[in-house]
């Protein structure tokens, strides 16, 4: 197969994106709609692109720098329905706020762009390439609200430390470099198994490169800047923010510790080990102190990675689907968690406060019931998705003997449980505060009650998706 | 392929609470609660066809529906009964009816949602229950707790919402290890099936570790001492409905968890730890009849008590292991199985139908404390006739069904060891103590204030539920034995499983 037909979703994207930026410069604001459709339907050639390219067998081209698979192929849709579901639940908040620029598509598709070459990344190039792509289109976002003081103080402490990362990334890469003489990842795994073992130098290379992982991650200790920037972006962005680069993580993990860096296994599996146990305990214990919810979200979305994190720590075949697997349904739950913030913002209003959820089965039961969805499914009671992805995580740790870990995840989502009951309590048990009604637009609500649906269906049906992801990978 | 009765016995209620949840708008009450009544009713003339399809004679598991569920792990939509979780979901059936009943007049905020709460509640309850394979019984188990948690927080007292926070995290902790022990157990036997954990040959370590993990589990959900505490907050704070089905069922789903899933799997380790458990079981017996000796909330002594009353489960369920040590024939030792199993079914309509008289007064003088009342029986002559009659039963008067278990346990106890009956038996000295120190305050005497002189007798709604659970406590209490036979060929059955050795 030609190559460039593989990369025909990058490509189709790349000109879709350039195209979408010219039209913009030439619309008036009253017609910023256009840029809006425009951008969906960038997204839906490349759905197309992403289907006709999609290949049985992993194939390696442009000189082994570039990789199309099945799960490359699965994660790239699963990322166009997650931008496509952000900006669905944008618009309307964008229009009310101001803040209706067609920047904001063009730099969340380019973030997109990134996340692509991320996935189909095959060599150490590749993947800084995507991973700055996204980072840069990130950085600019969290600042797009240009009049919001905690906005700029969000993006540049973003910018400065995931500089820091990703020069410490580099540095890993260089290491690892001066090591096996390739950047290219089978390369990589076959030139790291020497007679003598590995090499020193290349366990200190990968130390900085699991840094990197996990401040890209946010695990802990790394997750100083998530909570910030989840809190003082414009809440569209940290939907973004908090769901689309997750499936980037995963695959930076998957494709650099699993493809390049396999042989490591035993070296990279303790220090996961670490950062997923710190995830657990610091993400929930802080999570229970928060006021507003998007920090909130914040602290949980650090937990969650630990139990992503659990999937590679089994390093099993079992445990990359698990970690798939939860990746997948978690950006869900993410996008449905933040999208409710948006439901019941309205002009100059934020409802980001826990105390803004206070009474809202009073208000709208319909909504209350949805946020209570997709709470219970963060938590991981059955029969929301939420409780499959903890147990098929569960499950490949078990099978790898890695118990007590499992032990420490299970009693860890318990004291996560608290934290999202509360969101619970405060709809149903509490009187509200705010008896505003709820004003978001019809569009908005449909999407939201569709995407809370899936976290149940996916959850009472949670054969599909799981089949998937083995078949995939 | 026969009627997929047990799918309609868990679906109708489900969908029945969805319906209730769409029609009835806080302005159409009237109509929420009448299909919440004809669901549930329904529900129950379902669940005696169960009783009718039942046979009895085998330990065979009856009823099975069985499709695909999750592949990928084995997973089964599997049902069925046995004597074991046959009379359960009767019980179940039984009570939702007249806990609809019991709101009728009193329930007005959001009544919609609080009927479709127990109607959701009851279908996830009868489908832990009917569950043969172990993912989908923790799925029910987990989802269960829901609607529970909603029931305690949004209609219950002052302190709902630690009671309901508190209720919710016991048993969500209680709830994890065992999602542990049941997946370790997957990957050793390959797919879900209770009835292949059954089989499944474990070692000693193994057997305890899992013991333990399930231990958590259903010994928070049962109460045992010391996860108890857990139940008189939830059940002082819970409305009268909640009280009820908490204490009628949710507590028995801990001892239906020893004898499904602890005693056939993990037999070697039951029996070590049997002392373990007996310890326990009689520090609830002896113990907690002592504190609720002293408590002044009627409710919160009813919790205690039925702490209690739960404790004799448990000893029925462990005390076979002592028995089989002096007898190896067993003689005896399917008399206390039948008795743990008994109290259950008899606790759940006992302590329901306290629960409702407490409810019953609760609802004209908006206390629960004892002291507000005395010389009830002045004013409320029918209700304080129908009070004394379950207090009696609960403090095991023969000729109700609170006497056929605890005289089944404490008569196999013997078989085991003079002494463990002993202390027992001292139930029938303390429980009948706090219970008639109950009904003595608050119901004989005269009339000590003006709120208690301003009461009125019940109607015959109130009669009628409690009539009817009347009727059931004497039923079960004069001829346990259509019960006992139901329950018969499986309980056998189990002995005979827990007796091999799976070392």
């Amino acid at each position: 197969m030609n190559q460039y037909w593989l990369a025909a979703p990058e490509i189709f994207l790349a000109g879709a994106i350039c195209a979408v930026l010219l039209v913009d410069v030439f619309l008036r604001p009253e017609q910023r709609q256009i840029t809006y459709l425009l951008a969906m339907l960038a997204l839906i050639g490349a759905a197309l692109a992403s289907i006709m390219a999609i290949v049985q067998q992993p194939v390696v081209t442009f000189s082994g720098s570039f990789v199309m698979d099945p799960a490359g192929g699965a994660l790239k849709l699963i990322a166009y329905l997650l931008v496509a579901l952000v900006f669905l639940y944008s618009r309307n908040y964008l229009e009310e706020h101001d803040l209706f620029k067609g920047e904001f598509f063009v730099l969340a598709l380019f973030g997109l762009l990134g996340i692509m070459v991320m996935i189909s990344a095959h060599s150490m190039l590749t993947m800084y390439l995507g991973l700055e792509l996204l980072s840069l289109s990130l950085y600019a976002l969290v600042a797009f609200n240009r009049d919001s003081a905690l906005a700029a103080e969000s993006a540049m402490k973003y910018f400065v430390l995931g500089a820091i990362a990703s020069g410490t990334l580099l540095y890993g890469i260089s290491l690892l470099y001066g090591v096996t003489g390739t950047i290219e990842f089978s390369a990589l795994a076959a030139g790291l198994v020497t007679d003598a073992g590995i090499s020193l130098p290349a366990v200190l290379g990968l130390v900085f490169i699991v840094v990197g992982v996990a401040f890209k991650f946010g695990a802990v200790p790394f997750h100083m800047w998530l909570p910030d920037v989840y809190e003082g972006s414009p809440t569209p962005v940290t939907l973004y923010i908090g769901s689309v680069p997750k499936i980037a993580a995963f695959a930076l993990t998957w494709r650099v510790l699993v493809e390049a860096l396999g042989p490591m296994q035993a070296s990279w599996q303790g220090m996961l080990i670490v950062l997923c146990v710190l995830s657990l305990l610091i993400g929930n214990i802080v999570a229970i102190a928060q006021t507003n919810l998007k920090r909130m979200l914040a602290y949980s979305t650090i937990s969650h990675v630990g139990f992503i994190l659990m999937g590679f720590i089994a390093g099993t075949e079992e445990g990359i689907e698990a970690a798939m697997y939860y990746t997948m349904t978690y950006v869900l739950m993410a996008a449905a968690a933040f999208g409710m913030i948006i439901v019941l913002s309205r002009r100059g209003y934020e409802a980001e406060r826990l105390e803004d959820f206070k009474g809202l089965s009073q208000r709208s039961l319909w909504f209350a019931l949805m946020m209570t969805l997709i709470m219970l499914s963060m938590a991981g009671v059955p029969p929301l998705v939420g409780f499959f992805a903890k147990f098929t995580v569960l499950n490949a740790l078990v099978t790898a003997s890695q118990t007590w870990l499992a032990v420490f995840g299970v009693v860890m989502a318990v004291v996560g449980a608290y934290y999202y009951l509360r969101v619970v309590w405060y709809m149903f048990f509490e009187d509200a505060t705010d008896r505003a009604p709820l004003s978001s637009a019809l569009d908005l609500r449909l999407v939201m009650s569709v995407n809370c649906l899936l976290l149940l269906g996916l959850g009472v049906f949670p054969g599909f998706l799981l089949d998937l992801c083995a078949r995939v990978l | 392929m026969t009627f997929p009765l047990l799918s309609l016995l868990v679906w109708l209620p489900i969908a029945g609470g969805i319906a209730v949840l769409a029609l009835g708008s806080d302005e159409r009450a009237a109509l929420a609660k009448q299909t919440a009544l004809g669901v549930s009713i329904v529900t129950f003339v379902a669940s005696l066809a169960l009783v009718l399809q039942f046979a009895t004679g085998t330990a065979e598991m009856q009823l099975v529906e069985r499709l695909p569920w999750i592949e990928r792990f084995g997973a089964w939509y599997h049902f069925g009964v046995d004597g074991i979780s046959m009379p359960l979901i009767v019980l179940t059936a039984f009570l939702t009816p007249l806990v609809v009943l019991a709101g009728w007049q009193v329930i007005e905020k959001r009544p919609a949602q609080y009927y479709a709460a127990f109607l959701l509640l009851e279908g996830l309850m009868i489908g832990v229950f009917a569950a043969q394979d172990a993912l989908l019984f923790y799925v029910f188990w987990e989802a269960m707790l829901v609607p529970m948690f909603l029931i305690i927080g949004v209609w219950g007292g002052a302190r709902r919402i630690y009671a309901t926070v508190k209720f919710f995290l016991y048993t969500f902790f209680g709830s994890v290890f065992m999602l542990v022990a049941l997946i370790y157990m997957y990957i050793q036997s390959g797919d879900f099936s209770i009835a292949g954990f059954h089989a499944l040959p474990l070692g000693m370590t193994e057997q305890t570790l899992i013991f333990l993990a399930f231990l958590i589990a259903f010994a928070v959900k049962v109460p045992m001492w010391p996860v108890h505490t857990w139940l008189p907050d939830a059940h002082v704070e819970a409305p009268t409905g909640g009280s009820v089905i908490l204490a009628a069922i949710l507590l028995k789903m801990g001892g239906y968890g020893f004898v499904r899933f602890s005693l056939p799997i993990a037999p070697d380790a039951s029996e070590s730890l049997s002392w373990l458990m007996i310890a326990l079981s009689l520090i609830a017996i002896v113990y907690i009849a002592l504190v609720a000796l002293v408590q002044q909330d009627m409710k919160k002594l009813i919790a205690y008590s039925s702490i209690a009353h739960m404790g004799f489960v448990t000893l029925g369920f462990f005390v076979v292991f002592r028995i089989f040590q002096n007898a190896p024939d067993g003689a005896g030792a399917a008399l206390a199985f039948q008795g743990g199993m008994v109290q259950m079914i008899s606790h759940g309509l006992i302590s329901g139908a306290l629960f409702l008289c407490v409810g019953v007064m609760y609802d004209r003088l908006h206390s629960r404390e004892i002291g507000a009342y005395g010389g009830v029986v002045n004013t409320m002559p029918k209700f304080a006739a129908l009070a004394v009659f379950f207090a009696l039963a609960n403090a095991g008067l023969p000729g109700t069904s609170g006497f056929v278990g605890e005289f089944f346990v404490i008569l196999a106890s013997f078989q085991a060891d003079f002494w463990l009956a002993f202390l027992a038996a001292t139930t029938l000295v303390l429980g009948a103590a706090y219970t008639l120190w109950l009904v003595k305050r608050v119901i004989f005497g005269d009339v000590a204030n003006e709120g208690v002189a301003s009461l009125t007798d019940i109607g015959a709604r109130e009669l009628a539920i409690l009539g009817i659970l009347a009727l059931a406590v004497l039923a079960l209490g004069v001829w346990p034995a259509p019960l006992v036979s139901a329950m018969d060929a499986t309980l056998t059955g189990l002995l005979e499983q827990i007796a091999q050795s799976k070392l």
